[in-house]
């Protein structure tokens, strides 16, 4: 790669993680800073102005959520990763509508993780297996017509395909292979879903971010 | 945490009252407007010939203020016995005074009851002392125990020793000895206890007296009572938590200190203790694995990786029940995910993706080993042949295998939920 290695603000309220994932990314990414706090997480992003920052999604005082929600306000342009040892779908689908372009577990291996984080810089969406099945399952299924925005609450066949390829362990470039289409048309593909998840109104959405109390 | 929403309880509201801020308190919490409440207790007062006063000093005595202040009796209880004893007569003479202030006003109708009320407000104000000041021990005991920890603010001081034990002690028997006193004297000088025809007033006279020893203890018994039982429940739930912990994290913890040479095993290990914990955490949210076909897959994924040593990450989009063709889809599943453990675990993960739809069902099994070619397979291992193409075909549904390119291998079964194969492979 030619480009410069992308800098990254690390936040999680565990050290131990935190040195985990420095070791891991060493000379792969540019790492900024690092914050054990919501404050402080706001603080530094807000200093650093990083490409991407790196938020863990369960902290005390709000979480990765409240951490997203206050930089946005501040510097919308800034990008999230998100990463949890959670999988529970109210937790992923939540921190996504929040503005993150993406979310990892945290047993992703270091170079995967790299990888992940350079996709975000470049303004595109990280999808994981495991949120590829939670976006299939919350668009799974009809809505009442009157309430159905087709922009926003339906996937498109594509869209769709491309999805369960990654829900099956197919790497972008697989995907572009196997559907006949460009790297990038996949990116494209992802880019909308993530779209869609973050306005749309599906109630099984609404309801998960009225769990988190997103919406009042 | 705010306190505005929720109901408040009756507290002496001090900033506001007038006298003792008893009336501001009970305002405050039944929403009665102040002024209001003062000139309904004042007539109550004239009209009772001064007994609601009394209820007064009483209420004065026992409610708490509302910015968690002192009463009367928090001061009493960081007061030594003797102190105590003091405080108590300068209510018993308090009482004394507003009776006789009654007496001349004219509000009056028997020098009969002065000295009983005094004795009573008396003895019942040192009762109501002691009984604050042993508020964290054990109710219902009469002065048998020293008075523990003394209060919020108190809590330092030194272990009272025998001698105040003894005096606690000798202070709630005189306060009972006061009351039962006060109200025998009260029934001798209206000479009462002589008349049969009187019998029903001396009860009743009896039975306030006794209301007035016991409604402390009783007041106090019941706030322990609540307060023990929701201490009781959080400790249950403790060794509740600190016995799954035990059994579970700190086993699997201990293993992999002794497993440390071998990363396969410790990752395996720790891939099941992350899976039980999530299970356990997830309490009843998930069906059991004998009626739902996600939790069954979920299930042989499980075993394979126990079994195996391999890491398999399932997804499962949708759900249904298990019948006898997604028992079938289930054992080709199996097989697919038992064969990619044992031939292409490395590198890992093997993944397993379920797509449970209305009219059929999907599920793919794709692994990144060195992959195979399924006409080049032996015909001795027929797994991959009998056990899922096969089992497959006979039940109604479609099995492939697939190499891919940049890798791996997938293996895909589809079948209809209602017999047929479905509409087209993808």
């Amino acid at each position: 790669m030619s480009a410069p290695l992308p800098s990254v603000v690390i936040v999680d309220d565990h050290e131990l993680f935190r040195a985990g994932v420095r070791a891991e990314l060493e000379n792969l990414v540019e790492i900024r800073a690092e914050a054990g706090t919501v404050e402080e997480a706001v603080a530094s992003i807000l200093r650093e102005k990083p490409d991407v920052a790196l938020v863990d999604v369960h902290m005390p005082g709000g979480g990765g959520i409240e951490v997203i929600r206050r930089v946005a306000h501040e510097r919308p342009v800034q990008r999230f990763l998100a990463l949890s040892v959670s999988d529970s779908a109210e937790d992923v689908i939540a921190v996504i509508r929040t503005g993150a372009r993406g979310y990892v577990t945290k047993s992703i291996s270091g170079e995967d993780l790299a990888q992940a984080i350079g996709r975000v810089r470049d303004g595109d969406a990280v999808f994981s297996p495991r949120l590829a099945g939670f976006v299939l399952d919350a668009f799974h299924g009809e809505i009442p017509e009157a309430e159905v925005d087709p922009e926003l609450d339906q996937l498109t066949p594509r869209e769709r395909e491309v999805l369960r390829l990654i829900a099956r362990g197919y790497m972008y470039k697989e995907i572009a292979l196997r559907l006949d289409i460009s790297p990038k048309t996949v990116e494209a593909h992802v880019g909308a879903v993530l779209r869609k998840l973050q306005l749309s109104n599906r109630h099984e959405l609404s309801r998960w971010a009225v769990e988190r109390r997103l919406i009042d | 945490m705010s306190a505005v929403a929720r109901r408040t309880p009756l507290r002496r509201d001090t900033r506001h009252g007038l006298v003792g801020g008893v009336l501001a308190g009970i305002a405050a919490r039944t929403g009665i407007d102040p002024v209001l409440l003062r000139v309904g207790f004042a007539i109550l007062a004239i009209a009772t010939g001064g007994l609601a006063l009394l209820a007064y000093l009483v209420d004065w005595a026992a409610l708490p203020a509302v910015d968690g202040g002192s009463t009367l009796l928090a001061h009493t209880r960081r007061l030594q016995g003797r102190e105590r004893l003091r405080v108590a007569i300068g209510v018993g003479l308090l009482t004394l005074a507003a009776l006789l202030a009654f007496r001349q006003l004219g509000i009056w109708w028997s020098d009969a009851v002065a000295w009983p009320l005094a004795l009573a407000a008396f003895g019942a104000a040192l009762l109501w002392a002691r009984l604050q000041a042993n508020g964290a021990g054990a109710p219902g005991s009469l002065g048998a125990e020293p008075p523990t920890d003394a209060g919020e603010k108190g809590g330092g001081r030194a272990a009272p020793a025998a001698s105040s034990r003894f005096a606690e002690l000798y202070s709630g028997v005189f306060g009972v000895l006061l009351v039962v006193g006060a109200a025998l004297l009260f029934l001798s000088s209206n000479n009462i206890l002589g008349g049969v025809r009187d019998a029903a007033l001396a009860t009743v006279v009896a039975v306030v007296a006794l209301g007035l020893i016991l409604a402390p203890f009783l007041w106090r018994l019941g706030r322990n009572f609540a307060g023990e039982r929701a201490e009781r429940i959080r400790s249950q739930e403790r060794a509740e938590l600190a016995a799954h912990l035990h059994d579970s994290v700190l086993q699997t913890l201990t293993l992999m200190q002794k497993r440390a040479d071998d990363p396969r095993e410790v990752a395996a290990l720790a891939r099941r203790q992350e899976r039980e914990l999530r299970d356990w955490l997830a309490a009843d949210r998930r069906p059991p694995a004998d009626v739902s076909l996600a939790a069954a897959l979920r299930e042989a994924a499980e075993k394979v990786e126990d079994d195996h040593r391999a890491a398999v990450e399932v997804v499962v989009v949708g759900d249904c029940e298990l019948d006898a063709r997604t028992e079938a889809l289930l054992g080709a599943a199996r097989e697919a995910l038992l064969n990619a453990a044992k031939h292409a675990a490395d590198p890992g993960p093997i993944r397993l993706y379920a797509e449970i739809e209305d009219s059929r069902i999907e599920v793919f099994v794709r692994d990144r080993g060195p992959g195979f070619d399924l006409e080049a397979v032996s015909p001795d291992r027929r797994g991959v042949r009998e056990s899922i193409v096969g089992r497959m075909e006979r039940a109604g549904g479609e099995a492939e295998v697939r190499s891919i390119a940049s890798g791996g291998t997938e293996v895909s079964l589809a079948i209809g939920r209602d017999g047929t194969a479905g509409e087209d492979e993808r």
